[in-house]
């Protein structure tokens, strides 16, 4: 319970090193350790993605991750996302089309839309939905979010 | 005042450059959330703050034969353990009953339990500790020895001789009974051309809010204040819980609510947890913060929707309803829940059966019995739910077994859009409904006859599609006639404080809360029509009961309609007050001014003579230039309430397209349409949002969600993996359409529209499944409508 590792990583472009005990999942560290808040913790247990965060390029569960094991790593939150401007056109969507509610899955929603505004920039409806469906949202219906994506994906393609 | 309409205040002319009313304004809110930059009560951190963690009940039902602390209190980190009985000491106990509600009866029930535990998930004793996970591991090492009793779990036998009697002292588990009774049902079910009756049943599910349940409470030996920032949807009302549960007064007590992860009814309740929580840092002088785990949200948040009903429809040849006759059995848990009750739901399905539709003969009656598991409550869209599945599932029926096409049935049964004020038999007074309006505007939308088309076509191919509709009434804007009368201290009204500071910037204070519907847009909107300012220059200001007039909050769909209107009414007095004011100013007589956008107007020609910022600057720094006896009230102040009718109900009419797949049970729903008639449309982007969130929320309990339970009582559906809810990918697109009935009760005439979603899309779907399976002999009235009840339904299994 009290093993504790030492652990050096990127934090939203900024280095932070700390001692964490070895049970402490990435979503405790951020909002604990480090106190950003902006990830939630929803579930944790894999499911709701409202923790949902970016290690190495990749989106991940923030509650599947053990802070320990990120020696090195390269993690961006919301916060970070935010700060970059990397997803302006998406947050102004969203703030548009009225695509948040209560807003406790709107950070782990926007870090998966942005996964697919990165790696998917032709994605359809469908496949749009398909992508969110590790988001829950209990207030929106989705069909607001959905449509935020499409309309930022649209507009970076050139199309609105 | 008797010059203020509707009319006279701009409502009727939508598109004045300074009108906010009916315009898609979007939320200001929604930079912080989408930046991850809002204030949830976990975010929050106290210097010295504790945290709490709850042992729960391993059983159904057991006796606590002791508890044995010193292996947890030998944990790192761990402060202190409490038992119920240490609570009890600061904190006495509450029993949830309303006196309108006649023979109700529940029993006392504490913070923590003194020596019994009655559902699995029970908290029943606290570990505080310096983290939550030193507090977790305090709760492992406690060693309780508990003697397992008999659970009573099943509801149909809560009542038979050999039931186990949760509280012996009640007498028996029947919490509370009610029926209405309207004509002669015997004789008309007797001799009607057509009598047909089914078995409905509805799952017990929950809300499941993405942000748990959360409490952070603070205690100052050195003032006797309590101060507790709580993810709610009623501060005042959890104020004065704590104040009277505590032995406080409710001054010492302030609830402090920032930004709240969906509610949904959930956040309205008292629970035992978080009153644990306030009587511990009461005792310890210390702030101390629990937020529940997903486990113990499926455990402990209230569950609802728990019922068993049959239901008897009569009609005659030409498919006029004559009668419904309608028994209701549901079970709540072992104690009714504080202070709402858990009578309410099966009371609401009583009121609202056959709500939507013109007959003279009608039966129900609901029976609410405990049993152990989680207690149930108030759940968004409280009854209507049930009702409208069971009213329109019977409708569809009795339409099939006289050869009508639904829409038709419906067309010569709801209720003549100029019939009103009308009293249905189940006693509920309707203002103003437009069901055949709205029925008129869904049949522009739902493009019947080419699905129609579609459906033979797809049939001729071994795909089965049907289409579903339902109409469905919505109690909102309640009167003191839901819980005030009951003895229950929940405030019907609501206040709003409208103040305009020395820029000529405006800030309301409200005592509804906002929990993402846009409470505070809408305000903002209201305030700024009603002022004659922009928006932008708004500032609303919500949760907090030390700077909020006081209020019941938001919930029953009261926001708009209620506190809307008391900051409509409170703008229009500032706004009274500032041109008397810029009268003086201007020598000019006050009726010949006007404010659009911050500045004030000649009302005739429209010329700007002074603005809003200079009046303040004058007012407030100056007041020497101004006549002496001259008011500068700057700030006003009013509450409002429903008078002339108990509640404001909405109307609408829900459709819905799906698919089944006859070798696999799963059920897609390929499309849904909604018509609601909220009253005035305050912002057209937020309540069709509303609506569209409520609509999956009922396709969710209908499809997929249930809190399942062993015979034993252990809760089976604790993760999300179990407990389904819908994500992006099996929700359609949903269209959504308005009518506009405004309520004459108020110069705004909103009514609520959060719960309109959620109480039409279980029987639109129902109606739609069935219409699908109809070719193959199939019918289905248990929600969920899991696959393996479909391949029930068809045989296949």
């Amino acid at each position: 319970m009290s093993t504790r590792l030492d652990i050096t990583l990127t934090v939203n472009g900024e280095r932070v090193s700390r001692s964490v005990e070895a049970r402490r999942h990435l979503v405790d560290f951020l909002r604990l350790d480090l106190g950003l808040t902006g990830s939630h913790a929803g579930c944790e247990h894999g499911v709701c993605g409202a923790c949902t965060v970016r290690v190495d390029d990749e989106i991940v569960r923030g509650c599947l991750v053990l802070a320990a094991s990120l020696d090195g790593a390269t993690v961006t939150t919301i916060e970070g996302l935010s700060d970059t401007g990397e997803v302006a056109d998406l947050q102004d969507a969203f703030v548009a089309r009225n695509a948040a509610q209560c807003g406790f899955c709107s950070p782990g929603m926007v870090m998966a839309a942005a996964d697919i505004l990165r790696h998917h920039p032709d994605a359809s409806r469908e496949e749009i939905r398909e992508h969110l469906s590790g988001n829950y949202c209990r207030c929106t219906g989705y069909q607001a979010i959905v449509d935020a994506v499409e309309q930022t994906l649209a507009a970076r393609r050139g199309g609105a | 005042m008797n010059d203020l309409t509707p009319t006279a205040i701009g409502l009727s002319r939508e598109d004045l450059p300074n009108s906010y009313i009916g315009r898609a304004v979007s939320r200001p809110n929604v930079p912080k959330l989408v930046q991850g930059r809002a204030t949830y009560t976990d975010d929050i951190v106290l210097p010295r703050m504790l945290h709490a963690a709850f042992l729960r009940s391993p059983y159904a039902h057991a006796r606590i034969l002791g508890v044995d602390t010193a292996a947890a209190l030998r944990v790192p980190g761990v402060l202190r353990v409490f038992t119920g009985a240490d609570l009890a000491a600061v904190c006495d106990p509450w029993v949830a009953v309303l006196a309108h509600l006649k023979g109700m009866k529940s029993a006392p029930q504490h913070a923590l339990p003194l020596d019994r535990a009655t559902w699995q998930g029970e908290p029943l004793v606290a570990v505080v500790a310096d983290s939550r996970a030193a507090a977790e591991d305090g709760v492992a090492a406690l060693e309780v020895r508990f003697e397992p009793l008999p659970a009573q779990t099943d509801m149909a036998t809560a009542l038979d001789p050999g039931a186990v009697v949760i509280h012996p002292e009640l007498g028996d588990n029947l919490t509370f009974q009610r029926s209405a009774v309207r004509g002669d049902v015997d004789a008309v079910f007797a001799t009607a051309h057509k009598v047909v009756e089914a078995r409905f049943a509805t799952g017990r599910h929950t809300g499941v809010t993405l942000e748990p349940r959360s409490i952070l409470a603070d205690y100052s030996r050195a003032d006797g204040t309590l101060t507790v920032h709580l993810s709610t949807q009623a501060p005042h009302m959890i104020q004065g819980v704590l104040a009277q549960q505590l032995r406080m007064e409710d001054g010492r007590v302030r609830v402090i609510c920032r930004d709240v992860g969906g509610s949904f009814g959930i956040k309205v309740h008292v629970y035992p947890d978080e009153v644990a929580v306030a009587a511990i840092a009461r005792i310890l002088g210390r702030p101390v913060k629990f937020i529940a785990d997903r486990f113990e949200s499926f455990a402990s948040d209230i569950h609802a929707r728990d019922h068993q009903i049959t239901g008897r429809i009569a009609v005659d040849a030409e498919g006029r309803i004559l009668g419904f006759d309608i028994d209701d059995l549901t079970g709540i848990g072992p104690y009714s829940v504080y202070p709402r009750t858990s009578a309410v739901e099966g009371n609401q399905v009583v009121n609202l059966c056959g709500g939507p539709y013109d007959f003279a003969h009608y039966r129900c009656t609901t029976r609410v019995v405990m049993q152990n598991k989680v207690p149930t409550c108030q759940y968004r869209a409280v009854g209507h739910p049930i009702a409208t599945a069971v009213t329109e599932g019977l409708v569809d029926m009795a339409a099939h077994a006289i050869g009508l096409d639904p829409i038709e049935m419906r067309r010569r049964n709801l209720v003549r859009d100029d019939a009103y004020p009308f009293t249905s038999p189940a006693g509920m007074v309707f203002e103003g409904l437009s069901h055949h309006a709205a029925l008129a505007k869904l049949l522009e939308m739902v493009p019947v006859d080419r699905i129609r088309a579609d459906q033979a076509a797809q049939r001729e191919k071994g795909v089965h599609r049907g289409l579903g509709i339902a109409a469905f009434i919505e109690l909102t804007n309640p009167s003191p006639f839901m819980y005030g009368i009951g003895g229950a201290r929940i405030s019907a009204q609501d206040g709003a404080t409208v103040r305009m500071d020395p820029d000529g910037s405006v800030v309301v204070a409200s005592g509804v809360t906002e929990q993402g519907q846009g409470t505070e847009t809408i305000l903002a909107q209201i305030v700024a029509h009603g002022l004659g300012v922009a928006v932008e220059r708004v500032r609303v200001v919500t949760g907090d009961t030390q700077n909020t007039p006081y209020g019941g909050g938001t919930w029953a769909c009261r926001g708009a309609g209620i506190g809307g209107e008391a900051a409509l009414q409170a703008a229009i007095a500032l706004k009274r007050q500032l041109l008397q004011v810029a009268g003086a100013m201007l020598q000019a007589a006050p009726q010949t001014l006007d404010i659009v956008l911050g500045e004030v107007v000649d009302k005739a020609g429209g010329a700007a003579r002074i603005s809003l910022g200079e009046i303040g600057r004058i007012a407030y720094f100056r007041g020497d230039t101004l006549p002496p006896d001259l008011p500068r009230e700057f700030v006003q102040t009013r509450h409002f309430s429903t008078k002339e009718y108990p509640f404001a109900f909405t109307n609408g009419l829900q459709a819905c397209w799906v698919e089944v797949d006859t070798a696999t049970g799963m059920v897609r729903v390929l499309e849904h349409w909604c018509v609601e008639d909220c009253g005035r449309v305050i912002n057209p982007l937020l309540v069709d949002e509303q609506i569209r969130g409520g609509i999956v929320q009922g396709l969710g309990g209908a499809l997929y969600e249930h809190c399942l339970y062993d015979e034993a009582g252990n809760l089976l559906t604790t993760t999300m993996a179990d407990y389904l809810v819908p994500m992006a990918a099996e929700m359609p697109d949903i269209s959504i359409g308005h009518v506009e009935t405004p309520t004459g009760e108020s110069l705004l005439g909103a009514k609520g529209v959060g719960e309109a979603g959620t109480a039409g899309a279980p029987a639109a779907l129902m109606n739609a499944i069935n219409d699908a399976l109809r070719p193959l002999g199939a019918v289905v009235t248990e929600q969920p409508f899991t696959p393996a009840r479909i391949l029930r339904a068809l045989g296949s299994i």
